[in-house]
């Protein structure tokens, strides 16, 4: 009989259990599934040339270098540094320790260099360009995950995004193309996308009805409701409803001169340099203030929250409607944001992009925008590989996003716990 | 048993022992009990993905009665007809003088909304300025045809939501199944009959593969099957618009656009109402969704798979207990629903949109297959009856955009609002003055509705 | 600080939780509030922590009328609450559920966490233990977790500590330790409310007992009542404490488990190399405080656990590896610690409840067809003979009160051709009538010839139940020994000490 002789310790600390260590195959099996992939890349479709990556425009002061690589070369060792890779989690597995963070981060980008290298063979790439692209794309989605996270950590899954960014692309184009003013008419897009955000926690809070649903179901309604106004409103009175002003780009000075970093973050307009507040304020506010501390208390544990006197319901409907407004700003992109007039579902699913984004950034502000960043550098690669004249179908980068996610979600990225009452209406008493 | 000294003033003959004991255990009322009794909270365990989150929403819908779902259709057409009469350029016009006339102005309000809901009625119902019957009734059919892949779609979204998930990917199930089911109906040549049977069960082995890959995932990762079904329909989606852009995989001979050629006499669905006049649109596929309606009754009422899949919908974790494979269950589950979505793809290639296909193929029914199966309340005919209503709205939608000049989307707003206001049942009570029939949620439901 | 509660009353819909209840709690004083599960403490307490609204009847601290709107007044008058289930968030840190709700800023709307470190420290040093204000709340042991419990109810003021049933996940020595910081709180003038079902704790602390039966008051006593006086109170009538059993005839080695260990999924060996024997007609209790490995050993029994190692025999066949079906169908019993997350399914009925786990072959099931029939034939001999209280066979489970949802389980189990009975915690959250009745069936399964495993956290009912008895401790096994062990004995056990020599049988 197994016993333990010494007398038991109370104090904290000592309690624990024996443990050991489990793993899991998922990182070695994804490792190898995408070395194989450039494996094949480098057998069966070799590619000859040089590579060339431009790291500069011709107007910048500071002029980078560009970068030159012999494609088939550079593939080969990079198809053999992700094999080392490879064998080495295989090793950390089966010697039962875990694949640190840094080498699924290395790996990705031994893989994109890879990649790039081989479809570049042979012309060059204006990596300024795909970078400064990448952030373009990447702003909705930015905004768009940052509502996400926002509604999750407070326990309400927010699937309404995509409609509140319509929504807010919708009202800034029509209120500024009567006003004239694209300051009014961004405003008027956060008011939208809160009055979406409020109409989601009203029904999941008040009625609780379930969020997925609500969201699913009003996504479709502002697909409705703005395609059916732009039918029979905006289209047939364009010039004066649907001809919205533009923010013109506004260069920061002295940041916008430092090398492939400002003509990539500092050469923006205003609703990136937004975008960049906006994080900042949310991944402070969330983890260094009152209003964050309660916010994740009753995404958490509503109950507890409950019992130290602050109101749940109410805390999770003035943040979903914060969260709507945050989409919304970035709904603007599409239209004021571009310059462009609005159109039926112009946003295109990106609202379902920065939900996923929300997932694989694991309900972190600053994750979350990073996952956003990648799925706007994999949209925007395919166009730059597009005019270069790339050797894979357009249509297969522009999966590349949603197959990651996939990836993502099944866990090959590593573990992630949602917030514990994320999704779970609180029914008091 | 009970204690004879104390007999309880209020309570019912049942002899409920311990009345209390509802009250105090969180788990008996609230649907979400306060994480474990303080113990070191235990890690999320991997090995049974969690259930989706949406049954309480089930719970809503199927606990409504047939009068809220009345009142959620005429709110919604009422909101409708507020967009219709304030979009109107008569009404606008008149608004301008409406307090010198203000008749001008209720008459044109009433003008818009009349003539588009007339026109939605003749469209999808009975034409009554048609002379005979038969010409009189064929909107009745476009109705019927509208909403065949509507109920077969619904079916795979409602099965899926009675194991407790949720499948958004009817999109990319329908376009999967409907390239397998067009490639068979154009490419091989087989003769009639086996030729249409061939291409239907490629196309449903199609939609339930790729709906089986969130099951499967969702069972042996976790994966939240909303997040992979959205991702499975881009992926479908740029897949397929590849291979129609493809010669030699999906893309007409000699065309460069992206579209197939069209389908052999052999593979497609008979008309159901050719014997009456040319013209009629109605197809087997009906008939084919019909039977499907009956099938998913038997499943989810009659079988022992369906009460496993019932159970896993409702409490995977005692389903689990119980010795039923709940993995497996999620995998069945999204292989049927697949194969049903399948069949709306199927459907549509062979069945009304025969003169070959394009990436839109699947003209949203993916989305409202959705919408259809929360109205139905995820019953089979329940869901048939929505499938029906949605396929009115779709067809006489139509109509009204020609007739009347009213936006097809309109139909999108309307079918939102239905499914708001029939899951929220408080907020229809509270616009119509009803009273409030569950002063206890607890008793709410009647014990025979689960017996169906 | 005084409290008196006037007529409390509290309904839900037609049921009366709490009626006219009045209490009074002096200062410096603990009150012990003694009840039943379910009778109706628990609500009368959130009723006073401003959580339900009363439907009539008054508060009064110091004789001033209180109007809490919700829990945030009741604190800021100074009542504080430990829950009974924690009201801690897992993911925070010692210090932020501290401040949590009651938060001081710095520039900037920052937190001040550095006061609420320091509000920590000054707290647990007056009660001479230390806890660590930035280790999350998730990787302290229960007992601790309690304790930051009390910090955070301290931190607001409270002058009067409501305690609901707070030794319910403690050791022994640890609920004594709890008990000298009630008395030390007591001598410092904080009134204290201690709501309990356990009749030692409150002949051992309380000054006063009121007695609450069915949402009423039904007496007070003084600590010096003996436990048969304080029982018949709390029940309403004598109650047979233990069960009436024969010596039991013991057959062959039924099930043999040995070196089991079982990882859960962030590697802790919450069962750790585990080995013991129940012959047939056996019942072998196994005791220890909540989460000390009982729930994941019953699972592993059942094949619901994934890491495990060992070996699991029954009557000569490995059961590790096997699918829960496959144990199932070897004929293994299992009533699950949890009924209503684990045993039943809510919006099933009792009919559907009672095929759960044959939902493959006949007689339920022909050819993948529900046989109706022979189910409701079936459902409606099981509701007679097990006495389960209902409108019906089609009446939702999750309508029956806690007792009449259990014998649903044990129904269920029992009528299947058993080889093996796993219970655990039959009888939590029953009432006494279903006790008793659960504990008969129990006990005459054992008659029957089938090994019994019963898990207990109540002492109680293990020394009611067992044959003989296997303690846990963190995973691991104390010692195993004979079912007429003194409690005091299995105390030191269920703490981790080795029992004296010679006591293991």
């Amino acid at each position: 009989m197994t016993t333990t002789a010494e007398r038991p310790q109370l104090s904290p600390g000592a309690t624990s259990l024996d443990t050991t260590v489990v793993t899991s195959w998922k990182a070695p099996i994804a490792f190898g599934i995408f070395t194989l992939i450039a494996l094949g890349l480098a057998v069966f479709a070799p590619r000859a040339g040089d590579t060339t990556y431009r790291w500069s425009q011709e107007s910048d002061v500071i002029q980078v270098p560009d970068l030159v690589v012999p494609a088939q070369q550079a593939l080969w060792a990079v198809v053999a540094l992700l094999a080392v890779a490879t064998l080495s989690s295989i090793l950390r597995v089966r010697s039962k320790r875990r694949i640190p963070l840094w080498l699924v981060v290395v790996f990705a980008i031994l893989f994109m260099f890879g990649f790039l290298t081989w479809a570049g063979a042979g012309s060059s790439l204006p990596m300024i360009g795909l970078l400064f692209g990448s952030l373009s794309l990447a702003v909705p989605l930015i905004f768009g995950s940052l509502a996400g996270v926002i509604g999750e950590r407070a326990g309400v899954v927010n699937i309404a995004i995509e409609g509140q960014l319509l929504a807010g692309a919708f009202t800034a184009a029509v209120v500024a193309s009567v006003t004239g003013q694209p300051w009014l008419g961004l405003i008027a897009a956060m008011v939208a996308g809160m009055l979406v955000g409020m109409v989601l926690a009203v029904f999941s809070i008040k009625y609780f009805v379930d969020q997925i649903i609500v969201g699913v179901v009003l996504n479709v309604l502002v697909t409705g409701l703005t395609s059916f106004f732009f039918s029979q409103v905006l289209a047939p009175n364009a010039a004066t409803l649907n001809t919205p002003p533009r923010f013109d780009r506004f260069p920061i000075p002295l940041l916008g001169d430092i090398p492939i970093i400002g003509p990539v973050f500092f050469r923006q307009t205003v609703i990136v340099y937004l975008m960049y507040i906006a994080v900042a304020l949310v991944f402070f506010g969330l983890f260094y203030t009152r209003w964050g501390l309660r916010l994740r208390a009753v995404g958490e544990h509503p109950q507890a929250a409950d019992t130290v006197g602050i109101n749940v319901n109410r805390t999770r409907f003035w943040n979903v409607a914060l969260a709507g407004a945050i989409a919304g700003l970035g709904g603007t992109f599409y239209t004021i944001g571009s310059g462009i007039a609005f159109n039926k579902e112009m946003t295109a699913g990106a609202g379902f992009i920065a939900l996923a984004a929300v997932i694989f950034g694991q309900w972190d502000p600053i994750k979350a925008t990073l996952a956003a960043l990648l799925f706007g550098f994999a949209s925007n690669l395919q166009n730059t590989l597009s005019v270069i004249g790339s050797p894979v179908p357009s249509e297969f980068m522009l999966m590349l996003p949603y197959v990651v996610t996939i990836f993502a979600v099944a866990g090959f990225v590593g573990r992630s716990r949602a917030p514990a009452a994320d999704g779970k209406p609180y029914i008091k008493s | 048993m009970s204690d004879p000294t104390e007999p309880r003033g209020d309570a019912s003959a049942g002899g409920d022992l311990d009345p209390d004991v509802a009250i105090e255990e969180p788990g008996a009322i609230a649907p979400d009990p306060a994480p474990s009794r303080g113990a070191p909270s235990k890690p999320v365990d991997d090995d049974v993905p969690p259930p989706s989150k949406w049954h309480t929403m089930l719970r809503q819908i199927a606990t409504g009665n047939a009068l809220i779902s009345v009142l959620s259709v005429v709110l919604a057409l009422l909101v409708g007809a507020i967009m219709i009469a304030f979009t109107d350029e008569r009404v606008q016009e008149t608004a301008g003088y409406f307090f010198a006339r203000p008749g001008d102005m209720l008459f044109a309000v009433w003008d818009s909304v009349a003539g588009a809901y007339t026109a939605l009625f003749q469209g999808s119902v009975y034409n009554f300025r048609r002379d005979t019957f038969a010409a009189g009734i064929r909107p009745l059919t476009e109705t019927l045809t509208f909403a065949t892949p509507l109920i077969a779609g619904g079916l795979g979204v409602a099965l899926a939501f009675r194991v407790g998930m949720f499948n958004i990917g009817g999109r990319g199930q329908m376009l999967i199944a409907a390239s397998i089911a067009g490639w068979i109906g154009f490419a091989v040549d087989l003769p009639w009959g086996l030729h249409m049977l061939v291409a239907l069960i490629g196309g449903l082995v199609g939609g339930a593969i790729w709906a089986a890959i969130a099951g499967v995932l969702k069972a042996r990762t976790g994966a939240h099957e909303v997040i992979v079904t959205i991702m499975l329909n881009y992926v479908a989606f740029y897949l397929v618009s590849w291979m129609l852009r493809t010669p030699g995989l999906l893309q007409a001979p000699g065309s460069s656009n992206p579209k197939t050629p069209a389908m052999k006499d052999s593979a497609i669905f008979p008309g159901l109402l050719d014997w009456l006049a040319p013209g009629y649109n109605l197809h087997f596929g009906f008939v084919i969704a019909l039977a499907a309606t009956v099938l998913v009754w038997w499943i989810l009422s009659r079988s022992s798979l369906g009460f496993k899949f019932r159970a896993v919908g409702i409490n995977p974790n005692a389903a689990r207990v119980a010795g039923i494979n709940v993995k497996g269950m999620y995998v069945y589950a999204m292989l049927i629903s697949g194969a049903l979505l399948g069949l709306a793809g199927v459907n549509q290639v062979l069945g009304t949109v025969t003169t070959g296909f394009t990436a839109g193929i699947d003209a949203g029914i993916g989305f409202d297959a959705i919408t259809v199966a929360l109205l139905g309340r995820s019953t089979p005919w329940g869901t048939f009856a929505a499938g029906i209503l949605f396929g009115a709205f779709k067809a006489g939608g139509f109509s009204m955009q020609a007739a009347e000049g009213v936006p097809i989307e309109i139909v999108l707003v309307v079918q939102s609002l239905i499914v708001l206001f029939i899951a929220a049942p408080p907020l229809v009570r509270t616009i119509f003055g009803l009273p409030d029939p569950s002063a206890k949620p607890k008793r709410r439901k009647s014990a025979k509705e689960v017996a169906k | 600080m005084k409290l008196e509660l006037r007529g409390i009353t509290k309904r839900f819909g037609s049921l009366v939780a709490n009626d006219h209840i009045d209490l009074t709690v002096e200062a410096g004083e603990i009150h012990a509030l003694l009840g039943e599960n379910g009778a109706g403490k628990s609500t009368l307490m959130n009723v006073l922590y401003g959580l339900y609204q009363a439907d009539d009847g008054e508060v009064l601290l110091d004789d001033e009328v209180q109007h809490f709107a919700g829990p945030g007044d009741a604190m800021a008058a100074g009542i504080g609450m430990v829950h009974q289930h924690f009201m801690l968030i897992p993911v925070f840190t010692v210090a932020e559920n501290v401040m949590l709700g009651n938060e001081s800023t710095k520039a900037l709307g920052r937190l001040d966490l550095a006061a609420a470190r320091a509000k920590v420290a000054e707290i647990s040093s007056r009660f001479g233990f230390h806890v660590d204000p930035d280790t999350l709340v998730e990787d302290l042991p229960v007992g601790v977790q309690q304790r930051v419990e009390i910090i955070k109810a301290l931190s607001r003021d409270a002058r009067v500590l409501v305690f609901d049933e707070p030794t319910a996940v403690l050791t022994p020595q640890e609920t004594d330790e709890l008990m000298g910081m009630m008395r030390q709180l007591k001598e410092s003038g904080t009134s204290i409310v201690f709501i309990t079902h356990k009749l030692r704790e409150v002949r051992e602390v309380a000054d006063r007992i009121t007695v609450i039966r069915l949402g009423k008051v039904v007496g007070e006593a003084a600590p010096t009542a003996s436990n048969a006086e304080l029982a018949s109170l709390m029940v309403g009538r004598a109650v047979e404490l233990t069960v009436q059993k024969q010596e039991p005839t013991l057959g062959d080695d039924a099930l043999v488990v040995e070196h089991l260990t079982v990882v859960d999924p962030i590697g802790q060996l919450v069962v750790n190399d585990v080995g013991f024997t129940v012959r047939r007609g056996e019942i072998l209790a196994v005791a220890g405080v909540q989460g000390n490995g009982q729930t994941e050993l019953t699972e592993a029994l059942l094949g619901l656990q994934h890491r495990v190692q060992g070996s699991i025999m029954l009557d000569g066949t490995e059961l590790i590896g096997e699918r829960v079906r496959t144990v199932l169908e070897s004929g293994v019993g299992f009533v699950p610690e949890d009924r209503n997350e684990d045993g039943l399914v809510g919006e099933f009925t009792i009919a559907e409840n009672l095929m759960l786990d044959r939902s493959e072959a006949p007689p339920f099931v022909r050819f993948g067809n529900l046989q109706r029939g022979a189910l409701a034939d079936f459902a409606r001999k099981m509701v007679e003979e097990f006495d389960i209280r209902t409108q019906g066979i089609d009446e939702y489970v999750q309508n029956l009160s806690g007792g009449n949802q259990q014998k649903v389980v044990l129904a269920r189990e029992l009528s299947r051709d058993l080889r093996l009975l796993v219970a655990a915690q039959p009888t939590r959250g029953v009432d006494v009538g279903s006790i008793e009745f659960i504990h008969k069936r129990i006990v005459a399964a054992r008659d029957a010839g089938v090994p019994v495993v019963v898990v207990s956290t109540e002492l109680d009912e293990v020394a009611a139940l067992a044959d003989r008895i296997m303690v846990m401790y963190r995973g691991r096994i104390v010692g195993i020994v004979p079912g007429d062990t003194p409690r005091d004995v299995l105390g030191l056990m269920m703490a981790g000490e080795t029992p004296a020599e010679g006591a293991a049988a």
